[in-house]
Parts: structure tokens; sequence; C-alpha cells
């Protein structure tokens, strides 16, 4: 099964465009980075710019509005992710603990929804929906 | 503390650390069968005591020093008559008094060259497949007997002796702790891409109704590939392989049909294909061609899997180059399956007449009498030519040796068009 780990790290959402993590933590990042690798479970990761760079697509009466970051209502948000393949919820909480993670950070651990887990209708609806999927 | 998910936890934290775990105490005891042993002692412990007092901080590094400790009282124990035994009990005392504060530490800077001892001695050519492929799932994989008995629709103590005959044998032969050089290189990581590659097959052949452990081996056998590939890096079989595990992988989903049918490739939907596999199938491959241009067999079949997985449609596939490739595959790895594939191949991408040809001195051979396939290959390319009769008696001798019921059903209407076809 796979687990997306979401990072949500305090006072992203207020960052400047330009943030950058200190060398110290990307090396520790990298050094989680490659344990997941290196124990089979990392299938992608990501780090996303802070929401400053960013805009939000809002939709009222069918028209989407669009409004540049950073969002002054959000409390938190989404720093980047990693997509793990493991044997059971358990097993992406115990990885999800061993996150390099400074006080107030934390990350969020969400199923991906299989499509075997989809009734009938529901999968067929949703025909060419994997076709969607990780592509870069 | 106690809470209904806690042996779950547990099960999680073994599967994460048990390989290192016994990786590393082999190295000290130079006893696989041992260090497996030391380990179960760690993990009962763990499972009285930390639904008490909690999971310990670092889960790792406290079953570690539970390990050591009972190796230590081993040796003390068996107050050894054997000098190089009190030598090892020697070490880990040190080990342990030297390296008490950062197990850790300790257990990752080697680790990587222990697991990959570890896999070699589990994979050893003197053990037989079956006892290769427990033992590589026990100790590599961190699954219980019992899940592997799940898996392999086998009762618990079969898979428990095979597993303690499977550690004497490693203890009777001598075998020595560690990765193979030289040219006997290449034959050991041939045993060991094999059982990697059982693995998977065993659960990729998973039908509907299965119990989940099953199809579950799937992801195993991909996560083996991919701490192999990890530790072997410039080994371009390991890529081939694991690139051939995750294109096959991404057709999970629509293998299967809603009654629980087999779909056939061709007959797939491709919008239900999995591109984050595919795409890490395709970086292996390029990885495994970019290390070694003169593939191994891994590689090409990871090679004739990608042509597939690059066709948006079952109509645009590349069967030249698949036509090619078969050639290539029957050259370092001849056998009677790749020939019916080549003729398949040959079939789609030259005609029916070419692919009779190389189909036609398959027949008779006794390797393929039982194999349904065979007959059906033949039928396809027969009824392309026209030559209805012939193809209608071999979908025939196709639909009586398949086991598969719904493919009887296919085949059966296929030699009914026949006889329309006729008429």
């Amino acid at each position: 099964m796979r687990f997306m780990m979401l990072v949500i790290p305090k006072g992203y959402e207020s960052a400047p465009q330009d943030a950058m993590p200190s060398a110290d933590a990307v090396a520790k990042m990298m050094k989680y980075n490659e344990d997941l690798a290196r124990a089979g479970v990392l299938l992608s990761l990501d780090g996303l710019l802070p929401p400053s760079a960013g805009v939000r697509v809002s939709y009222s009466g069918g028209k989407p509005k669009v409004t540049d970051g950073p969002f002054a209502e959000a409390k938190e948000c989404v720093g980047g992710y990693w997509m793990i393949q493991v044997k059971s919820k358990e097993e992406a909480i115990e990885w999800a603990k061993r996150a390099p993670m400074a006080d107030n950070e934390l990350i969020e651990v969400r199923q991906v929804h299989e499509m075997e887990d989809f009734p009938a209708d529901v999968q067929a609806a949703a025909a060419g929906f994997e076709e969607l999927q990780g592509r870069k | 503390m106690e809470s209904p998910d806690i042996s779950k936890t547990i099960d999680a934290v073994w599967k994460i650390e048990s390989p290192k775990l016994i990786a590393a105490l082999a190295r000290m005891t130079r006893d696989v069968g041992l260090a497996e042993d030391l380990a179960q002692d760690a993990l009962v412990s763990a499972l009285e005591q930390w639904p008490k007092d909690g999971i310990p901080r670092n889960p790792g590094a406290w079953l570690m020093a539970i390990a050591k400790r009972r190796g230590i009282d081993h040796f003390r124990r068996n107050k050894l008559v054997d000098h190089k035994h009190e030598q090892v009990g020697y070490e880990m005392q040190a080990r342990q008094e030297d390296s008490a504060p950062d197990f850790d530490a300790a257990l990752d800077d080697d680790v990587g060259d222990d697991l990959l001892r570890l896999i070699f001695t589990a994979c050893h050519p003197v053990l037989s497949t079956e006892a290769r492929v427990t033992l590589t799932l026990k100790l590599l994989a961190g699954l219980t007997t019992e899940e592997i008995a799940r898996a392999f629709l086998s009762a618990e103590p079969t898979i428990q002796q095979r597993i303690v005959r499977a550690k004497r044998t490693l203890a009777d032969k001598k075998i020595a702790y560690e990765v193979p050089s030289g040219s006997e290189l290449n034959v050991r990581l041939g045993s060991v891409l094999e059982v990697i590659y059982l693995i998977f097959n065993e659960g990729y052949s998973a039908t509907a109704g299965d119990d989940w452990m099953r199809p579950a081996l799937c992801e195993d056998a991909q996560r083996l590939g991919r701490v192999l590939a990890g530790l072997a890096p410039n080994e371009p079989e390991v890529h081939g392989l694991l690139a051939l595990m995750e294109i096959q992988a991404s057709r999970s989903a629509a293998r299967i049909g809603p009654k629980g049918e087999p779909i056939l490739l061709l007959d797939q939907d491709r919008r239900r294909w999995n591109q984050l596999l595919i795409q890490r199938g395709l970086t292996a491959l390029a990885r495994a061609e970019r290390l070694r241009p003169e593939r191994g067999p891994y590689t090409v079949q990871a090679a004739i899997a990608a042509c597939h997985a690059r066709a948006r449609q079952a109509d645009q596939t590349d069967w030249k180059r698949i036509a090619s490739l078969y050639d290539e595959l029957a050259t370092i790895m001849p056998s009677p399956i790749v020939e019916l594939n080549r003729s398949v191949a040959y079939g789609m991408a030259f005609g029916p007449e070419q692919g009779l040809e190389v189909v036609e001195p398959l027949v008779g051979n006794p390797s393929l009498s039982e194999y349904p396939y065979l007959p059906g290959v033949r039928a396809d390319l027969l009824f392309k030519l026209k030559r209805f009769d012939e193809a209608k008696a071999e979908f025939l001798k196709a639909a009586e040796l398949t086991k598969n019921a719904s493919q009887r059903a296919l085949l059966l209407q296929k030699a009914a068009d026949c006889q329309r076809s006729t008429n």
C-alpha cells in the first residue's frame, strides 16, 4: 500500500518567496531520504516553494478566481512530500517518526486511495485516472 | 500505555529493523542461524516490554542491545571450547562496551555490506530454491513464518521446518558470511536475482480470492529489488530486474477484470497502468543499459516490457523492436517459452507467415506438451492466414489444455468463429 507523508513546516505559510532551508537541515533530510530509498520504500519525493510563490484558484458560481500568495487565512501549509510503499499504516507511521523534523513541524500521513478500493461504478467513471498519475 | 495497535506497531518496527539487525548480528557471530535466533529473542523481549513501557525512542538500537546481550550470554554459557567462538564472544562484549552510547551509528556504518552478505547467504546455491525463497523473505523482508506460509499456501510448520533445515545446511557446509568476488560473483548474483524474481512471480500469479499476502509478495520483491539496487549499484542486471518488476507491477490494476478474470496484455485498459511505476522502471532500465550496453536476460526482458509500457495503445506497439529484442533474448537465454513469445512478436511485426515459421519447430516439444499457449499461438496465426480448419483444431486443443474457465470459454468461442468463417 502507498502512503503520502506530507510535511507541514511551521511558519512556511508566511515564508518569503526565496526562503531556503539551512545546509544542516538539508543534510539531515538527505540522510533520511537515503534511508527511505535504501530500505526500498521510497517511490518519489518533492519539496514545494512557499505559498508566497504560489497562487490559489477558488471557485464560486462556476467561476474560477485567482489569488496570489501568501494567503493571510492559512494557518499551515504543505512544504513537500514523500510517496512511500509499505506493508501497513503502522509502518508508514514508523517511517514518519524517523524523519528529522524540527520542533513545531509536523508530518501528516495519508493513505493513497487504490482503485481496487472503489466500487465498480466509480472505477468505471475513473477509467483513465492512473494514466494521469506520476507524470512530471 | 497499552493500545490495541501496539502489536501492529511492533510488527512494523520489526519489518524495518530486522534485516539490519540480523545482518549485523551475523557479522558478529559469523552464524546466520544464531543471528536470527538472537534477533528473535530481542523481538520476544520487545513484545513483553513495549506494551508496558511504550516503544523506545530508538527501537533499532534497543533491539540490538538486547540481542547483543543475549549473544554474549550465549557464548558465555557455552563456555567455549572452541577458540574461535570465544574470540567472537569477546569481540561482541568489547563492541558492547565501546559502542554502547552510539549503537545506531555503528549499526548504520557497515550495514550496507552486512545486508549484502546476508542476501548472498540467504540465496546461497547450496540451499534448495524453496529454502532460498523462504529464508530471503524471513531474513531480508521481515516476514513471519506465518505470513510466508499464508503467501505460499503452505502450513506454518512446513515453513518453520524449512527454515530450520536451511539454517542447519548453512552451518554444516560452513558457508562463509561474505560477498562473493571474481568469477563467483556472477553465478551467485544470478541466484539472488532468481530468488527475488521468483517471489515477484509468485505474487503476480495470485488470483482473485487468494489471501492478500500473495499479491503482496510483488511489493516485497520490488522492495528487495530496490534495496539490492542501492547495495549493488554497479550491477546492470540488478537494475534490469528492478525495471522488469516495476513495469510489470505497473499493470496490476489493469490485468484482472471485474469478475477476477485475467486480462491479456494487449486487451488491457492502458489508462489504468501506473505511470509512476512505469517511470521508475524506465529509469532503472536506462541505468542498466548505461552500465553495460550488452544487455543481460533481465535487462532484455525489461526492454521488452518497456516497449509495451511506452505504447499508449496496443496498436502503437513497436513490434519490430520487440521481435529484435526476442532475437537477443533467444541468443542469451534460449528456451521454448522464449521461442513461443518470439513467434508472437514475429507474427505481429512481420505477419503471420513469419510467426508460424518460428513456432513450427516447437510443435512436439515435450516441455510444451501441456502448455495451452502453444496451440493458442498457432491457432491465432493460422486464423490470420485464413487456414480456418487448422486454426479450429488448435483452438480446441488449447481449450482442452487450459485450466482457466474464462479462458476456455474464450477459446471455444474462437473455435466456433473458425467454423463460421469456413462456411
